[in-house]
């Protein structure tokens, strides 16, 4: 296990520096300049040549991006252009709010999808697993802005259970826990569908295994055949895709916090993309590379504890 | 002897897209204590749904739609689904043929083997670990107590299919029904598992139901033989009359196609052609289409059991020789 977790650690510096040098290039051949921004429409030539100056934007790019790479390597996130504060302060103020959000989807998609899968299986083709595997579908295809937009009309302008946006109370008070409600469900919708379908077929799969009928032929209840000799087996699989899912969930926060006027990473790389804040938006991107790694690694660990066959020393 | 199981007139439907199919028609066999019944008969032909029927355990597709499996006079089909639970693995065990996928892979041997012996006799979980131990000795694998602690792929075909048995016999069951417990096996491996059954059989009074479509596994473990073919009896019989008297042409054929060289792996694909199509109606007897000795009454009805002396027959042959010896004065 801990053979693993260096390896992987290894191989997150190298991916991790991989992706600084694709989203550090791609930012800077992206057209608009962020100097020409930060002037100001009342800047003169000479103004902007000075603030391209000061940011170091004069410099070939390959200069610029080995003295961010020597900074990244120091910690240092380096500074907003446009707020002259730490990009690293400004990211993990924002990243509680999308941490806090991706886990509750994933909360929201675990706690929908696993039963829906389960009984789907079970009671294949009743109207129970019709109407779940239906629902599922379109779980899958409703795009995120759109379902986002229905809950809020419905839940928080139509009846006003609900709050419009933000997330700004505490998530362990009543008020967080409304305000993460929609959005959560807004982001897990899809994921919950997908662990539906994952969950159903190697639930129906396992079921119709050798050693499922083994444990009939001992005598064991056919509750603890279900819930003990089939579950642990069928959510391998599932792990997979929930690990899988909470990479997505990072990239749908970003239009789920748009939605929700929620100050996320997620909202915060909107902002620094339409004003060319280069190192407010690749630190954005190299976080929420890293924290995906970091839950794929936490998936595999996952696996090795419900299933002995994998070894990873 | 006393028969501890008796199958009765037992007819196994399944529903399938095309319609009904009729897996077995009519069987009628049964089983006394102590004694070891081979089942045998070409792939296809019955032999696992009938085991699993025994069980309580046909695919949701199966349904026996006539007949009575009575297990010490008491009709097992009679039984609610938790009496059935409480005999699976306690009165009557299963082995199966497929060592590598038998076992659950996410749990230890020990728990595996703990757990009929926690439902059926009510062990603690440290009386069970102990009589676990033991069991695994009993079946002859080498380090039980380690062996309690590792996951199944840690354990080779052959000691998979020891702890499969190890397991079965946990609850000490009046049957073990073992279908083509070597069949996945290497022949080396295939002969330790036949003894260790035979073994386990005298030491415990089991009866055994063994299925196989192996003539040399019948020959070394068989008191009497059930020989099936597409779903029916067509031949039944002590192993020594069987086998020296063959009665149906199928028999016949099984065993002209057993290589004489010992221990060869052995086939049933000698006999030309195949099994009829179940789905439909059948007229006449099911073997009549590969049986070199076809008359026209074969191909018109279905032929009747006809018995000498315990040894039974659906042949029409053996109308004209009843006929004979009825001609014969006694
Ligand atoms: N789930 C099922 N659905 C439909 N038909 C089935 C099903 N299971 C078995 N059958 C039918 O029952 C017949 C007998 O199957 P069975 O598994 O008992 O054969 P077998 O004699 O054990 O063969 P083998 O030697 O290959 O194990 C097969 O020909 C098949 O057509
Ligand atoms: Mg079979």
């Amino acid at each position: 296990m801990s053979a693993l977790i260096i390896r992987r650690f290894i191989q997150m510096i190298f991916l991790l520096i991989g992706i600084s040098f694709i989203v550090f290039i791609s930012m800077h051949l992206a057209p608009g300049d962020p100097a020409s921004i930060i002037g100001g429409p009342t800047a003169t030539k000479a103004d902007i040549l000075g603030i391209r100056q000061r940011l170091g934007l004069d410099q070939p790019i390959l200069v610029q991006y080995w003295n961010y790479l020597v900074g990244l390597l120091h910690g240092d996130f380096g500074v907003s252009f446009q707020t002259q504060r730490s990009v690293a302060a400004e990211l993990f103020t924002r990243l509680p709010n999308t941490i806090n959000l991706a886990i509750a989807s994933v909360i929201v998609s675990v706690i929908i999808g696993i039963p829906a899968g389960i009984i789907s299986a079970l009671k294949q083709n009743s109207w129970l697993d019709v109407f779940s595997t239906t629902l599922s579908l379109g779980g899958i295809s409703i795009p995120n802005f759109w379902l986002g937009a229905m809950l809020i009309l419905v839940f928080a302008v139509h009846f006003q259970w609900l709050p419009v946006g933000g997330l700004d109370a505490p998530f362990w008070t009543l008020q967080g826990f409304k305000e993460m409600i929609l959005p959560a469900i807004t982001l897990g919708t899809g994921s919950a569908a997908m662990i539906a379908r994952m969950g159903r077929s190697s639930m129906l799969e396992i079921i119709h295994s050798d050693f499922v009928r083994t444990a009939r032929a001992k005598g064991v209840k056919e509750r603890v055949v279900i819930w003990v000799h089939c579950l642990r087996n069928a959510m391998i699989p599932v792990i997979t895709v929930i690990g899988l899912n909470f990479g997505f969930l990072l990239g749908g926060t970003i239009i789920t916090e748009q939605v929700f006027a929620i100050n996320g990473i997620g909202r915060l790389m909107i902002e620094s993309i339409g004003s060319r804040d280069f190192p407010m938006v690749q630190g954005a991107v190299l976080l929420v590379a890293a924290i995906f790694v970091f839950v794929n690694l936490v998936v595999d660990i996952v696996y090795a504890l419900i299933d002995p066959r994998i070894n990873y020393d | 002897m006393t028969d501890i199981l008796q199958i009765e007139n037992l007819n196994i439907h399944f529903r399938t897209a095309e319609g009904s199919l009729s897996a077995v028609h009519d069987l009628s066999f049964s089983v006394k204590k102590g004694e070891t019944v081979c089942v045998v008969g070409e792939s296809g032909c019955g032999k696992s749904i009938s085991a699993l029927s025994i069980m309580g355990l046909l695919p949701e597709n199966g349904h026996i739609a006539q007949g009575k499996i009575l297990f010490e006079g008491t009709d097992l089909l009679s039984l609610k689904p938790d009496q059935m639970r409480k005999m699976r693995g306690n009165k009557i065990s299963m082995v199966f043929q497929e060592p590598m996928t038998a076992l659950n892979p996410v749990f230890t041997i020990g728990y595996q083997l703990r757990e009929p012996l926690r439902i059926h006799q009510g062990f603690s979980k440290k009386q069970a670990h102990v009589k676990g131990i033991e069991l695994l000795k009993q079946v002859g694998l080498s380090l039980p107590e380690q062996r309690m602690k590792q996951y199944p792929h840690e354990l080779s075909g052959g000691m998979r299919q020891r702890v499969m048995i190890a397991m079965a016999l946990a609850c000490h069951p009046q049957i073990l029904i073992a279908d083509e417990p070597t069949t996945a096996l290497d022949v080396t491996i295939q002969a330790q598992i036949l003894d260790l059954i035979n073994d386990m059989k005298e030491q415990l009074g089991t009866s055994v139901v063994m299925i196989t479509h192996d003539m040399g596994v019948v020959a070394e473990t068989a008191d009497r033989v059930v020989v099936m073919y597409a779903g029916e009896i067509v031949e039944e019989g002590d192993v020594e009359t069987v086998f020296n008297d063959p009665q149906h042409p199928y028999t016949k054929g099984l065993l002209a196609s057993v290589p004489k060289v010992e221990g060869e792996l052995t086939q049933l694909q000698a006999i030309p052609g195949s099994l009829p199509n179940l789905g439909e109606a059948i007229v006449g007897c099911r073997f009549q289409s590969r049986c070199p000795f076809a008359m026209d009454i074969c191909r018109s009805q279905a032929p009747p059991i006809y018995e000498e002396n315990g040894h039974q027959t659906r042949c029409w042959m053996k109308e004209g020789e009843s006929i004979a010896d009825n001609i014969v004065p006694s």
